[in-house]
């Protein structure tokens, strides 16, 4: 084996997450009154496109969540029994991906395609006199004799270059799901494209499609223009923003979303607990879920964070590697941010199994001794999923800002993580250099806002489809 | 109403004291002193005698809950947990770990963020539900879609960028206003407008969309249609009938806040240099200065519980439905 798969705490999580969506996916597409909201989400233009845009970013986000270690070379003197040897440093598929961008370090900072760094520094001429001035990047544009004249048409050339390509792919992709939906409903394939020039088909397509085009073009431009320009620059210690910001993206998803995945079990149980039970399983319940939700949530997070804080410091020798250190505290972070935020789910529960309990269905079985656990887990539990599908998207923007601010106040993610919120700390006090150094913040700034504002518009779309009040309104 | 009011308060103090014992542990028992101690004194190998003196210092020294060396009451308040906790509901905060009086600097500090949180709250407020009016006058036209995708724009911007971008835009281009600090006394104002203005702009997003949808669900109903058919003008219909009733959630909705207006927004302040109770929190939080994090934290928990008994307060008074039992 060339190399040894890592399984983090966070990646064991996600892969759980995933497994789960897998299940309820097959489970559902075999009920109808299960696909029927699913079908109500694709057939929404605004549904699709952030389908699209969210699927992109939980892309990045997986690539970046298979994580293991490669085999450094054997010594070729060595003697010894064959023991593969590991390399120390976690690596993750997305790593290896960019790895060139990873390996491109600069000095300091270097604009968006900049061929000189950003600050002047002592040269020496060949010739001999010594200068001040701004010198070559080691590696953005370092493949151009002379940069004033040829960069523009080199940028020019591998923008189209990347445009082609991704046009390319786009018509392949394109052509599959042509052929596909072809097949399926047994009509020629040109007809079907009419259709979906058309915008006649059912499930939006040429929604779908053309932001599918969209991502694909920019993906390959940028793919094509980073493997030798620094397209958003490079941060204080010279590394590549774009990789940063990819990096962060895993992170946000994960906060995102296994925030809610850990809360989960304890909402469930208790929200439906005490709403079914009444009496004083509810009280008990009611007391607690008050008592934690009339401390301040940033307050509770920073204590917490501190204590943490307080624990790493003292055992550092528990932890193997860095990675795996600041592994743990984002899983840590999740939970804390779960406790903080399982609250209103649980409420919400409550009050539904509070109405659900009434039901006929409920006191029929009740009357002919159906078990209590048997009642909650077969009568309860499948009523109230499509509040838990709401409260998972429409809190999944929530928790990705929110990430964001704890890190700028230190209680977020490890320092060492990439991370939107590291970024933006890292990088404020940069606005105030003269010229301004932008990129960083840019770069954070427009992958967050598109991802929180896909799954703003996605939660919109989902609640709509899936909240039986809405139900017939639209 | 008395009695109502009496069982309310009597109902918050369990809630108190869940909290209470919440920080204890989190504080004391998830780690001991000594592990703060450590912390605190910084090197890896410090000796027993500086954890002592750093504990004896600051009133650590003392065992968890029961004192076994001491006589009569004694055996239990002169233990960390009432010293550290238990005072706390007399409102006696104690010293921090820098030796500084809490109650003091509480009471110094929420001004500052009193004068940044109370004209976000009034602008805003005004702001936003004017908006909303504005955008339901015109529902189902171009300008309620075009406002929607404006308002879901913005709540999808992390308030991090609204500061970043007021700093740069108004302090550092245009030089309208100050970047960031402070000054006593009626000298503060000029200093107070970015934040608020930040604060305004970045509270749009969210609270816009809260009232439309408000404002909204009051117009689907059968008194709005009654008042339509006798002849009523649509802005009579909005602005007497729909608005009127509508204040009902938005005015609770106020009420809960209002008592947390005074611990400050910790990213706005930390960002503008206020000397509110917000910067307050995030320096503790930054030294590590666990007396002020759990001041804070049982700080927050009794406004909050206030800000849920005012909220009841006055759903009885605005709205008659509501009968206290």
């Amino acid at each position: 084996m060339p190399l040894m798969p890592v399984v983090l705490w966070t990646d064991a999580l996600v892969f759980l997450l995933i497994a789960l969506g897998l299940i309820f996916g097959l489970h559902a597409a075999r009920h109808e009154h299960l696909r029927a909201p699913w079908r109500r989400v694709v057939r929404s233009r605004v549904g699709v496109a952030t389908l699209v845009v969210l699927s992109a970013y939980g892309l990045i986000g997986l690539l970046d969540t298979v994580h293991f270690r490669l085999k450094t070379d054997q010594p070729a003197a060595s003697t010894e029994p064959q023991h593969a040897q590991f390399a120390p440093e976690v690596l993750s598929l997305l790593d290896v991906a960019l790895s060139g961008l990873r390996a491109r370090q600069e000095k300091t900072y270097s604009a968006p395609f900049a061929t000189h760094l950003f600050v002047k520094e002592a040269i020496q001429l060949p010739d001999g006199p010594l200068i001040r001035d701004y010198p070559r990047l080691a590696h953005g544009g370092s493949h151009l004799a002379d940069p004033a004249t040829e960069r523009g048409l080199d940028i020019a050339f591998r923008a189209l270059l990347g445009m082609f390509k991704g046009l390319l792919a786009w018509g392949l992709i394109g052509a599959g799901i042509l052929w596909r939906l072809a097949r399926r409903r047994g009509e020629p394939m040109a007809a079907i494209r009419a259709d979906i020039l058309a915008g006649r088909t059912a499930i939006p397509w040429r929604t779908a499609l053309a932001m599918l085009g969209l991502l694909l073009v920019g993906g390959f431009v940028a793919a094509e223009l980073a493997a030798s320009y620094h397209i958003l620059g490079t941060d204080k210690v010279g590394e590549d923003v774009f990789f940063q910001t990819l990096k962060s993206i895993r992170t946000g998803l994960l906060i995102g979303t296994l925030t809610t995945l850990v809360m989960l079990p304890a909402a469930l149980l208790l929200g439906i607990a005490a709403g079914y039970f009444r009496g004083w399983v509810d009280d008990v319940i009611q007391y607690l879920y008050t008592t934690l939700n009339s401390i301040p949530g940033v307050l509770l997070i920073a204590a917490a964070i501190l204590m943490l804080q307080v624990y790493m410091s003292n055992h550092a020798d528990d932890f193997a590697s860095l990675v795996e250190r600041a592994d743990l505290r984002l899983l840590f972070l999740c939970l804390i941010l779960g406790v903080t935020s399982w609250t209103g789910l649980c409420r919400l529960l409550r009050g539904e199994a509070l109405k659900l309990r009434e039901v006929d269905y409920v006191q029929a079985a009740s009357a002919l001794g159906v078990g209590h656990f048997t009642i909650l887990g077969r009568h309860l539990l499948p009523n109230v999923m499509h509040i838990v599908l709401i409260t998972l998207v429409l809190d999944f923007s929530g928790l990705v800002l929110a990430e964001a601010v704890l890190s700028y106040v230190n209680i977020g993610v490890d320092p060492t993580m990439n991370s939107w919120g590291n970024m933006i700390n890292s990088a404020r006090l940069e606005l105030a250099r003269d010229p301004v150094v932008w990129w960083s913040l840019t770069a954070a700034f427009v992958f967050m806002f598109t991802l929180v504002l896909a799954a703003n518009l996605f939660a919109d779309v989902v609640r709509d489809a899936f909240d039986p009040r809405l139900r017939g309104v639209n | 109403m008395t009695a109502y009011l009496l069982r309310r308060l009597l109902y918050a103090v369990p809630i108190l004291i869940g909290v209470n014992l919440l920080t204890f542990v989190l504080f004391f028992v998830v780690n001991s002193p000594d592990d703060m101690a450590r912390m605190h004194l910084g090197e890896k190998r410090v000796t027993e005698e500086a954890v002592q003196t750093w504990k004896q210092s600051h009133g650590y020294d003392k065992p968890l809950i029961f004192n076994p060396e001491a006589t009569g009451l004694a055996r239990l308040t002169d233990t960390i947990f009432f010293e550290k906790s238990v005072r706390l509901f007399a409102f006696q905060f104690g010293s921090s770990d820098d030796g500084r009086d809490i109650g003091y600097d509480i009471s110094q500090r929420m001004w500052p963020s009193l004068a940044i949180a109370i004209p976000v709250l009034l602008v805003g407020l005004a702001f936003n539900i004017s908006y909303a009016l504005f955008i339901v006058l015109f529902r189902a036209t171009y300008v309620d879609i075009g406002s929607v995708v404006l308002l879901v724009a913005m709540l999808s911007i992390s308030s991090l960028f609204y500061i970043i971008g007021g700093q740069f835009i108004l302090g550092k281009l245009f030089h309208l206003a100050p970047i960031s600090g402070y000054d006593t006394g009626l000298n503060a104002w000029k200093f107070l407008i970015l934040p608020v203005i930040v604060g305004v702009i970045g509270g749009i997003g969210a609270g816009t969309r809260w009232y439309r949808t408000l404002f909204l669900e009051e117009i689907a109903k059968d008194y709005v249609r009654t008042a339509r058919a006798k002849g009523l003008s649509e802005s009579r219909v909005l602005f007497r009938h729909v608005l009127g009733n509508a204040l009902i959630p938005i005015l609770t909705g106020v009420v809960v806040v209002l008592p947390l207006l005074f611990m400050g927004s910790l990213i706005t302040e930390s960002f503008f240099g206020i000397p509110g109770l917000g910067s307050y929190t995030i320096d503790a939080i930054g030294n590590q200065d666990f007396a002020i994090v759990r001041s804070m934290v049982f700080l927050g928990a009794v406004l909050y519980i206030l800000g849920l008994i005012l909220t009841d307060i006055s759903y009885t008074l605005v709205d008659p439905r509501v009968r206290l039992q």
